[in-house]
């Protein structure tokens, strides 16, 4: 399946000159107003919207100090110019971190701070106008929040704080983006980003389950809604459908059979994605957090595991525990009634990463390496995970548990480059809300930077697969693997090489 | 007191009382805002002492930048570590009565202005021709960098040159400022215009950039620790929201959010 025209990637990396309104437009869709109004936002343009948005600003930076600080400390020293993959990819000069940031600084400035009221050229302050609005709208969606900049910057601004205060202030104003607004609706409704409703949801589990049993002869269940089980599994609901994301499921669906820990997924709680982080509304990422918590009470379980989705492990790890204390240190009625019913010998949420590492390390998986000897494997460390997260609560332990657990199914392993890996990891070009098929071409130009080191790696080594644990990731490179001449199906789920290394108790006397 | 004299003293106690009347208020402003999520950059700090490692590193050393551009650290860390050492070059102007010993070892620093040129010089080149950064400057970037290379200059042409002002009505007026004992200042220009830019620096710090300086200690990616599963982390406007939705525990997808 090579594409005809595919992209010729150099041998290294250059940082492109700037070109300027090289992806000037119109941005992604619009939301209709029924998209808007289903999350509370106003559904078209208010007609104060200056003033709305400008209190908007206020609001926000006053609510969150990353904001306020970040704005401030700025000393546009460039460091970050040549950090983001959609500079580096478009060489429009306003995708370089700084500069996205000041199409919402100079904003602050004009309104907010002195030199900005009475000197405005001089310090680069502009009133926010129907041009700044459009410019907003194009460029804070050609952000991926994946806060590569932040680990360059030496003040630690974090473009993903600005790009998330934007969109919610476009939000408010009545200016949302389709792709995002819509899927929240869905999950809100349904419980799923994809609308799927329990029967759906059922019939797929049990055709996988018949699918298992064909392949290996074992009954690997897929529990739906079993109360009383150990774990409750959260997972992106890409799980249940997309390829490769699929195998991934089989995967974890295996590694819970050898484990002899009971577990469940949910129907009402049936995404672990929560795209309220991609909009920068709290209220809306908690809603998302409180389904599960509410599937966690109603399930009466004792342990909560997250699926291989990039994001929503950073929502999940970082953000559940205060935005509905489903961890522990809580001191409201849930929290306490939560921590009382959740085990504490777990940290909780875990990841799934978390649970195979933990039996891998306690040798309760049998692995037979050699069904992965036709791929030579190397790893994308998704932004969210590598730069948002922690695993194992050991330094670094989101970069080295999920090596681990590759290394325990694949005997060939090799790294990307060292700029392209862990904390500098490149995006996939598709994370923060951005994949949508109206934002392609800026996908395709943002996958460049791991595209690149890809290729690299292929010429060097001869990697033929690429895995990844996250769900956005993987539909990504699905789509733009083709485009830099690559095979869409070298991506791969973590736990997809795990399922097909895995050896199944029950299954050493079946096997075909 | 000249007219000059009483110019220079009174723009000496308005700028750094606009420094510290404004920076107070940034301060308890960057204190009072509060951040609502954990947002720890990577490589986060799992506890304290980690956190306070990677605030030396990125203060003493700017591992960040060092990471990021290695000609951008070279300049930057220069120039910022020869400010450190000129601060206290000039300190024994300012001390106020007898000038303890050590003080006067500091002479030796005024060759770390070579290094301050040479970083300030170093970062407007890199600003003008590097066209990323020409394209985020704005006229204060330049005037700034400007400012610090006229300020170096001056001084560098005093200590080097054959302009040496006269050293006792230079540390009298000084140190009179620090005892309010005021008094006349040397009148020659190329003074006058090393100490103008300084005050005039002082006075913007809080409206201007220079903000970095107490903005990197409250930037969250930077000071959080990374702990969210064991410890729960929660603003108070946050809380507030919980506190004022309806708790149901049987039914609570009805909760009002």
């Amino acid at each position: 399946m090579a594409n005809d025209n595919p992209i010729k990637l150099p041998t290294y990396l250059e940082v492109p000159a700037i070109k300027k309104n090289a992806m000037a437009g119109n941005g992604p869709f619009k939301a209709s107003e029924d998209i808007q109004n289903s999350l509370g936002f106003p559904g078209e343009k208010v007609d104060n919207w200056q003033q709305v948005a400008i209190d908007k600003m206020a609001e926000t930076k006053s609510k969150y100090r990353s904001v306020q600080v970040f704005l401030d400390a700025c000393v546009k020293c460039g460091a970050c110019t040549d950090k983001c993959h959609y500079y580096l990819g478009t060489a429009d000069p306003k995708n370089m971190p700084v500069a996205r940031q000041d199409l919402f600084r100079s904003v602050y400035r004009r309104h907010f701070t002195f030199a900005g009221k009475y000197f405005p050229r001089l310090v680069g302050a502009k009133d926010l106008d129907e041009n700044m609005l459009d410019d907003w709208y194009n460029y804070f969606h050609q952000c991926s929040q994946c806060r590569r900049c932040a680990v360059y910057c030496p003040y630690g601004i974090d473009t993903a704080e600005i790009s998330m205060a934007a969109r919610e202030v476009m939000n408010v104003i009545g200016v949302g983006q389709k792709y995002p607004n819509q899927i929240l609706g869905k999950v809100q409704k349904i419980g799923n980003n994809l609308g799927m409703p329990e029967p759906a949801l059922k019939d797929t589990l049990e055709d996988l389950e018949d699918e298992i049993k064909d392949e290996t002869g074992v009954d690997v269940k897929l529990p739906l809604d079993v109360k009383d089980s150990e774990v409750l599994m959260v997972t992106p609901s890409a799980d249940f459908f997309a390829e490769p994301h699929i195998d991934g499921l089989i995967g974890y669906a295996k590694v819970f059979h050898e484990s002899g820990v009971t577990w469940t997924l949910s129907s009402y709680a049936s995404e672990a994605a929560n795209f309220g982080m991609f909009i920068g509304n709290y209220d809306v990422m908690r809603q998302g957090a409180l389904r599960i918590r509410k599937a966690a009470i109603d399930l009466n379980v004792r342990r909560v595991i997250v699926g291989e989705c990039g994001h929503a492990w950073r929502v999940a790890y970082s953000f559940w525990n205060t935005l509905t204390g489903i961890g522990s240190g809580g001191s409201d009625e849930y929290s306490l009634r939560l921590q009382k019913q959740l085990d504490s010998n777990y940290p909780q949420p875990q990841h799934m990463i978390e649970f195979t590492y933990d039996l891998i390390q306690n040798n309760q998986l049998s692995f037979d390496k050699s069904k992965n000897d036709h791929r030579i494997v190397t790893f994308h460390d998704s932004c969210n995970v590598a730069r948002g997260s922690n695993m194992g609560d050991i330094k670094n332990g989101q970069f080295i548990l999920p090596r681990e657990v590759i290394k325990a199914a694949c005997d060939n392993f090799v790294e990307m480059p060292k700029n392209t890996i862990k904390s500098s990891t490149f995006c996939c070009g598709g994370g923060g809300g951005l994949l949508t098929d109206d934002l392609i071409d800026l996908r395709i130009k943002g996958a460049k930077p791991r595209m690149h080191a890809l290729k690299k790696t292929e010429q060097e080594s001869g990697v033929n697969t690429l895995a990844a644990i996250c769900a956005i990731c993987k539909s990504q490179f699905s789509k733009v693997l083709p485009n830099y001449d690559f095979d869409p199906y070298m991506i791969v789920s973590v736990h997809q090489l795990v399922s097909d290394a895995i050896v199944l108790k029950e299954s050493s006397d079946n096997e075909v | 007191m000249s007219l000059i004299s009483i110019f220079f003293t009174f723009f000496f106690y308005i700028s750094v009382l606009i420094f510290i009347i404004g920076v107070s208020y940034k301060l308890v402003q960057y204190w009072n805002t509060p951040a609502p999520l954990k947002i720890p950059i990577a490589p986060a700090s799992l506890n304290t002492s980690g956190v306070l490692i990677r605030y030396f590193r990125e203060i003493f050393l700017f591992s960040s930048l060092y990471k990021s551009s290695k000609w951008t650290w070279l300049f930057g860390w220069s120039f910022h570590l020869a400010l450190v050492l000129l601060f206290f070059r000039h300190l024994p102007y300012f001390w106020p009565g007898e000038v303890p010993l050590i003080l006067y070892k500091t002479e030796v620093l005024k060759y770390s202005s070579y290094l301050l040129f040479f970083g300030l010089v170093g970062l407007l080149i890199r600003r003008i021709f590097v066209d990323r950064v020409r394209y985020i400057s704005s006229p204060s970037d330049y005037l700034m960098l400007l400012l610090l290379i006229f300020i170096a200059s001056t001084g560098m042409l005093m200590t080097f040159g054959n302009n040496h002002p006269n050293m006792l009505l230079v540390t009298n007026f000084a140190s009179g400022l620090i005892t309010f004992q005021w008094s006349e200042l040397p009148k020659e220009v190329i003074f006058l215009a090393h100490i103008f830019p300084v005050f005039f620096l002082i006075a913007i710090f809080p409206i201007s950039k220079l903000l970095h300086a107490p903005g990197i200690f409250f930037s969250p990616t930077f000071n959080q620790v990374d702990n969210a599963r064991k410890k729960r982390h929660i603003s108070d406007w946050a809380l507030n929201k919980e506190e004022g939705s309806k708790i149901d525990l049987e039914n609570n997808d009805n909760e009002k959010y």
